[in-house]
């Protein structure tokens, strides 16, 4: 399976509210980050999770975000970040 | 009141008005409590697993513990190229020690002088179980699993640990496929120690960062 991104790359985590179970958490969504790394392919557990075999494999990427980017009056240090493990169908290039 | 508490005689069975240890049967089991009850009783039922089974399955579940994580990093931190193994791949440097780690992607992350590393799970309580076994109570709360990830510096300091304002403080939410581990950073003073003497101050809280090692 190819990457399409790569470390480095800004990306998007999709706005969207798709009903079931979902591993990208809600204050996430929206926001933008970089790419820290490819963390390999796995079965996309949105599938698992109702007992479908999870294929194709998707492949999920490191992603981390400037905290000061993702809550309006955090109050910690500008390269305080939160890294979020995210499968690659929730990511849009920014 | 503790006076008056002990001063009758303790020759009966007695609980005084209520005890403190909540008991946790008396709430009455919740919808996704009873499925997992009706699961459980149509597996065995159907001979997919024996009751025996699923007790094995637990009771190995709940007797891992944070030991074997303290070797790990006692090791790495006296080993500089099994440190670097294990940022490059955890799975594969734990399973040099004989701990298999599963399917999940074990990521370390390093505490250094500049960088502080907590982890957390915002959706449930997702933890490195192979190395640090169960979560604590904490761990699971939704206190600590929606505040950590808004407010670190303040949550660290309730735990404890005052971070310098120039330090950056990096959550993890763990939430998919990667469990990590934290190698904090060892403590001066520490530099004649065998991996032993090592183990016994890298404690669970210090492996999820919300505290660091010290020498007392």
């Amino acid at each position: 399976m190819s990457n399409n991104f790569a470390p480095g790359d800004s990306v998007k985590v999709r706005q969207t509210h798709p009903p079931g179970h979902r591993r990208t958490p809600y204050y996430i969504r929206g926001k933008v980050g970089q790419i820290e790394r490819v963390c390999g392919d796995f079965p996309n557990p949105e599938e698992l999770a109702y007992g479908f075999d999870g294929l194709p494999k998707k492949t999920l990427y490191r992603v981390r975000f400037r905290q000061k980017d993702v809550w309006e009056n955090y109050s910690g240090a500008e390269t305080d970040t939160v890294d979020v493990d995210i499968y690659e169908h929730w990511l849009l290039p920014a | 009141m503790a006076e008056e508490r002990g001063a009758h005689e303790h020759n009966h069975d007695h609980d005084h008005d209520l005890t403190f240890q909540p008991n946790i049967e008396d709430s009455e089991p919740g919808l996704y409590e009873l499925m997992t009850y009706a699961i459980r009783e149509l597996l065995i039922e159907k001979d997919h697993l024996t009751p025996e089974e699923l007790r094995l399955a637990q009771e190995k579940v709940e007797s891992l513990e944070r030991s074997d994580g303290s070797k790990v990093i006692a090791k790495a931190w006296s080993d500089p190229d099994y440190k670097q193994r294990l940022l490059d791949d955890g799975n594969a440097a734990l399973a040099e020690l004989g701990i298999d780690a599963g399917a999940a992607k074990m990521t370390v992350v390093e505490n250094t002088e500049k960088v502080q590393n907590v982890v957390v799970c915002t959706l449930c309580s997702c933890y490195p179980r192979a190395v640090l076994g169960m979560p604590p109570d904490w761990y699971r709360s939704k206190s600590y699993r929606s505040r950590v990830v808004i407010e670190p510096r303040e949550v660290l300091k309730e735990f404890g640990t005052v971070l310098p304002e120039g330090k950056t403080v990096r959550v993890h939410d763990s939430l998919a496929d990667l469990r990590y581990l934290v190698i904090p950073q060892r403590p001066e003073g520490t530099d004649d120690w065998n991996e032993e003497q090592l183990a016994a101050i890298v404690t669970r809280d210090t492996m999820v960062g919300v505290t660091n090692p010290s020498v007392s």
